[in-house]
């Protein structure tokens, strides 16, 4: 009886080993920096997306690789700036705590945006199409 | 005697070939066009195997850090690299469908060219009642599809970065979950247009690939 109690916590046990090693700490800012600037790569994503197709010089300048299109500088120049933005966040804030309301306020209204900016019928309304 | 990979126009149907046959076969041949192929590899390869990945990432991270049940070093592991999986398979996707497929998609067709089979865009457009599979389908999908990769590459970020302490930070951990479902939703919308996109106006064409060869009768 006291093994058939026993097996479950044997075979099944979901407790931490003590061989686990224990990090030290972290802040939420590594977090903080990687979420806001993941938001502001979106965001850059959606505002590129309509100035592609609102105006046709800036179409023409996002035209990177002519068998993609403007979708080809639209997306490059947005994972960039995701990118930089987040190297900078990150190194700025590894040690840091945050103000996390305001980060998750910021990351939330672009992450919104984005999507919006995105939506074809969106786009249209704000062009007056 | 569909055993020759052939290169033949785009556009020009594949059933141009059968028609023409002369010995009769028994057997089912079976062949996919290269173009048919990279769009398979882009769509059912990384995009559908995304998707269906996500049930198990909101297990995961719902359990290790939600609900706060105990996980040893080498379940949070695994949970890590199949979150990392999920993010490589996200950026493949959107890098296959815009730089393999999406320039076939939106290739411009010669003047004067009646038989649009081999420029989907052009075929869409042409039809008052497909044109808004373009306009709001491949319009939509091309810009949000984006947001999966980048959504889940931080996601897996945080995880791996975190690890258990993830469940001490409340706030953050609830938004990894809102950028998942973020990425759900972008790759949903990209999975379903792409494959209505794909079943009204294919992307076809190039070197035929014989996957079966019908056997000849004499």
């Amino acid at each position: 009886m006291r093994l058939y109690a026993a097996a479950p916590k044997l075979f099944f046990s979901r407790e931490p080993t003590v061989t686990d090693p224990q990090p030290a700490a972290l802040s939420n800012g590594p977090g903080a920096a990687a979420i806001l600037s993941s938001a502001i790569g979106c965001f850059v994503l959606g505002i590129l997306a309509l100035a592609g197709d609102a105006f046709a010089p800036v179409a023409r300048a996002l035209n990177v690789w002519k068998p993609t299109g403007p979708l080809s500088g639209v997306t490059d120049l947005a994972i960039i700036v995701w990118l930089l933005v987040w190297l900078v966040l990150a190194r700025v804030w590894a040690q840091r705590t945050v103000n996390w309301n305001m980060v998750k306020c910021v990351s939330i209204a672009m992450f919104a945006a984005a999507l919006l900016l995105t939506f074809p019928p969106f786009m249209d309304l704000l062009q007056g199409k | 005697m569909l055993a020759k990979a052939v290169s033949r126009p785009a556009g020009q149907s594949r059933h141009k070939i059968v028609i023409n046959q002369t010995k009769k076969t028994h057997g089912a041949g079976m062949e996919i066009s290269f173009r048919d192929a990279v769009t398979v590899l882009h769509g059912m390869g990384f995009g559908a195997l995304l998707l269906l990945a996500f049930s198990g990432a909101f297990v995961g991270l719902y359990s290790s850090s939600v609900a706060g049940h105990a996980w040893n070093q080498r379940d949070r592991r695994f949970v890590g690299w199949y979150l990392i999986v999920m993010a490589a398979l996200g950026w493949a996707a959107v890098l296959a469908g815009a730089y393999l497929v999406y320039p076939w998609y939106r290739a411009i067709a010669p003047a004067g060219t009646i038989d649009l089979a081999g420029y989907p865009q052009r075929m869409l457009m042409a039809n008052p009642l497909t044109i808004g599979w373009h306009s709001l389908g491949m319009e939509w999908k091309e810009h949000i599809a984006w947001f999966a990769p980048i959504a889940l590459t931080t996601v897996a970020y945080v995880f791996v970065k975190y690890g258990a302490q993830l469940a001490n930070f409340r706030s953050l951990r609830n938004t990894v979950l809102a950028l998942a479902a973020i990425a759900l939703f972008a790759t949903a919308v990209a999975a379903g247009f792409g494959a209505m996109l794909n079943k009204y106006a294919p992307v076809r064409g190039g070197a035929e690939i014989v996957l079966f060869k019908g056997a000849d009768r004499d």
